[in-house]
């Protein structure tokens, strides 16, 4: 029928266009104008292996290093989602507890809430300035670096994401552990990981 | 207070940018004789592209069976691209076939501008079939909702001919979509979002563990996503994952494309029917309604996760944190006005976890696709309002004696009976759906949550289904063959049905003769008739939809959390 026949001319136009063209125009524009972030943002060490992105959180269990927000997915960047638990949720008061472990806290030093509530995608790759600097302590002693120096670091790291339209700051914890890879690259950490041999250590 | 400072931009600033927009949409849909040599040449080459039928004009059946037509064919075309994914190329990460309940639930899903998705984007779709598939229907379903409001206002001018429907559709994807989506993409790269044809990066992270980076053609993606009130997330968690949405500057241009162009439509209405002042008070019902639910929302995401009240080693800080970005802003702002932003229109879109959020901060979402017509999808949006005007109109009409008629047409028993199927149908699918899906192990076996809650994934489930929205409580283990037909189903009649029946009442009322306005008749254009509509709106929603929303929300709000 001829209503077929127009549908399905209509239908190769707008896939030439609108799925051809328009994809490959902004394929061309973002490689040219910012090829890293077009390719994901990724970091590489030194060695030229990729070490993640920079958009991306990643586990970190060591106490030499700051800890990323629970991810309800273990941080999987090939499957990423929330809890999507009801905020009543008992589940999340389990979770909750199991955090309060890890990070040491207590009535008199709580824990700030986003280190206990998952993100939305599982890859949230920020945490406030508060809840890095909450974590500075550990890390210091961890690193037998001065806390002062820690808080430091965090303070320069952190930003607004929203400029002025946003109160609190963060810090991205990829960039902030790296950081601090640099200020003790002696190695000068109380645990020895082996993932120091994998990062090519100087 | 940054949180108003963010509500007051986004939704002051899209209004505004809505009314320039809204004239432009009248000259791409509607140039009308004064249109000049280059505008006409673009009509005469869309015309030649769909053939003979280019130039035919169509009364309302031909251009609602038009419409169907093109429809069955992008089903059919998406559905063919989807289902030999695994032997197509565009495949970098070797994703297998998709099951076939899941094809059906998806192309239903994409073709029906709903973008509900059963199925994590990373995780099941080829790049193939997320651009040639899933972008494409994108486009098109967007186009087909804005040319279907076309047709209805020039039907509503009294017309005969609603116009043609393939021009229609390629005037909204080429002059409207397409350029914006253009612009809205490379704004999102500039910002951080992917956009390569790569496959998934291998990486080996700072303490030495594996993680699979998955990434690909995502800025173009997300820009028509969101512009088309379309929705569907090029990753599971759709903007809240940090590639779909790296920055609090993509995070508010998202939102501002969530509501740009259903803002707009109400001004491309009022420019084709001739009645401005009319669209305004239409714009401001639509607007004090979206404004009330982003209140709501916010107000009761401002209080604390439930979950750690009892936990004095966690501090109790103002805000829901779970599900939430934190590169957004506080838990209270973004996030809940994401959701009634999203959920007021058809889009569906989600920048924090809905199944997260606090019971009455998400029940918004739910009366915003329950009314499903404050702005409302591109086009339809304004085509579901315009049955609500109608039922308004005949009832204010009765109330005071008087004969209801509509932009100087007799409003008779054939349009309120049309208008009333369209309302009704709305409410069925949602509440027929979900208690079918409570009582029996289709709906109770796949549930993330329980209690009051579990109930209001199901109810959301079917909500979002009928509304065309797409969003979900994505605890809901969705991916069942009872699901994906079930939701395919509702999605594709509660898309059609409520077209053509509002397109049958401008058929209808543009066969009659034009009564002279005079000292009797009843303005559709002052404070008195907006008051009427909200009432309309508000009386039809609840009375249809509270005491499925005593069992949810409303439940687990007085149980747990006062």
């Amino acid at each position: 029928m001829r209503l077929l026949l127009a549908s399905v001319r209509v239908t190769a136009v707008t896939i030439g266009v609108c799925v051809v063209g328009y994809a490959g125009t902004i394929l061309g524009v973002a490689q040219a104008l910012v090829p890293v972030a077009a390719n994901g943002s990724l970091v590489s060490s030194p060695g030229g292996g990729v070490i993640g992105s920079r958009l991306i959180a990643q586990a970190f269990e060591d106490p030499g290093y700051f800890w990323p927000r629970p991810s309800a997915v273990d941080y999987n960047g090939a499957g990423a989602g929330g809890s999507n638990k009801s905020p009543t949720s008992a589940d999340l008061t389990e979770r909750a507890e199991g955090a309060i472990a890890r990070f040491g806290a207590t009535p008199e030093s709580p824990l700030p809430p986003e280190l206990a509530a998952a993100s939305g995608g599982g890859l949230d790759p920020h945490i406030s300035e508060h809840a890095a600097l909450y974590q500075a302590g550990r890390v210091a002693s961890a690193r037998r670096l001065s806390p002062s120096r820690v808080g430091a670091l965090v303070r320069e790291s952190a930003f607004s994401p929203g400029g002025a339209l946003t109160r609190d700051r963060v810090v991205n914890v990829l960039e902030l552990n790296l950081a601090l890879d640099g200020v003790s690259a002696s190695g000068a950490r109380g645990t020895v990981v082996p993932a120091a041999e994998s990062r090519g250590a100087p | 207070m940054d949180t108003i400072l963010l509500v007051g931009l986004v939704v002051g600033g899209t209004a505004l940018l809505s009314w320039p927009l809204g004239h432009y949409m009248k000259w791409v849909m509607d140039p009308g004789p004064g249109a000049g040599p280059r505008r006409r040449a673009l009509d005469r080459a869309f015309e030649r592209v769909a053939g003979r039928l280019g130039r035919e004009p169509q009364a309302w059946k031909r251009y609602t069976i038009a419409m169907l037509a093109f429809n069955a064919v992008m089903f059919l075309v998406a559905f063919a691209f989807m289902a030999l994914q695994q032997v197509l190329p565009l495949d970098p990460d070797g994703k297998g076939a998709v099951e076939p309940s899941l094809i059906f639930n998806t192309i239903a899903s994409f073709t029906s501008n709903t973008n509900l998705q059963h199925y994590s984007g990373e995780v099941a779709m080829s790049y193939l079939s997320q651009l040639f598939s899933l972008m494409w229907l994108q486009f098109v379903s967007a186009a087909t909702g804005v040319a279907v409001l076309a047709g209805l206002a020039r039907g509503l001018t009294g017309r005969s001919e609603m116009g043609n429907f393939f021009v229609d559709v390629q005037r909204a994807a080429f002059l409207l979509l397409l350029p914006a989506a253009l612009a809205v993409a490379t704004l999102m790269a500039l910002g951080g979002t992917p956009m390569t044809l790569a496959g998934a990066a291998a990486a080996t992270t700072l303490e030495g563990t594996e993680q699979v980076i998955a990434r690909g053609p995502v800025a173009a993606f997300v820009a028509i996503k969101q512009l088309g009130t379309n929705g569907g997330g090029f990753f599971g968690p759709n903007s809240t994952h940090p590639f779909e949405n790296p920055t609090f500057w993509t995070n508010g241009l998202s939102m501002i494309c969530i509501i740009l162009i259903p803002m707009a439509s109400v001004w491309m209405f009022g420019r084709i029917v001739g009645r401005m002042r009319h669209a305004a008070t239409v714009f401001g019902v639509m607007l004090f309604l979206l404004l009330a639910k982003i209140a709501g929302a916010v107000y009761f995401e401002a209080a604390p996760t439930q979950a750690f009240a009892g936990l004095p080693a966690v501090e109790q800080v103002a805000g829901n944190v779970e599900g939430k970005e934190m590169r957004f802003g506080t838990p209270y702002g973004s996030g809940p006005l994401w959701g009634a932003l999203t959920t007021s229109t058809s889009n569906g879109s989600v920048g924090a976890m809905h199944d997260s959020l606090n019971p009455v901060a998400g029940l918004m979402p739910m009366i915003g696709m329950w009314l499903n017509a404050t702005f409302g999808g591109v086009g339809v949006g304004m085509v579901n309002m315009f049955v609500y005007i109608i039922i308004a109109v005949f009832i204010a009409g009765m109330m005071v004696g008087r004969t209801p008629e509509y932009l100087n047409r007799r409003v008779e028993a054939r349009e309120m009976k049309l208008a009333a199927l369209a309302v009704i149908a709305h409410g069925f699918f949602v509440l027929a759906g979900t208690a079918l899906f409570a009582v029996t192990p289709w709906g109770v076996d796949t549930l993330n949550n329980w209690g009051p809650h579990g109930f209001s994934e199901i109810l959301y489930e079917f909500s979002s289904a009928s509304a065309n929205n797409g969003s979900g409580f994505e605890g809901l283990g969705d991916n069942t063959v009872p699901w994906n037909v079930a939701t395919g189903l509702v999605m594709l009649l509660n898309r059609y049905v409520p077209i053509i029946l509002p397109l049958a009442i401008a058929g209808s009322l543009a066969r009659k003769r034009a009564t002279a306005q005079s000292a009797g008749t009843l303005s559709v254009q002052d404070a008195t008739f907006g008051v009427m509509l909200v009432g309309t709106i508000l009386i039809i929603g609840a009375l249809t939809f509270f005491p499925a929303a005593a069992l949810g929300p409303i439940a687990e709000h007085f149980l747990y959390v006062s």
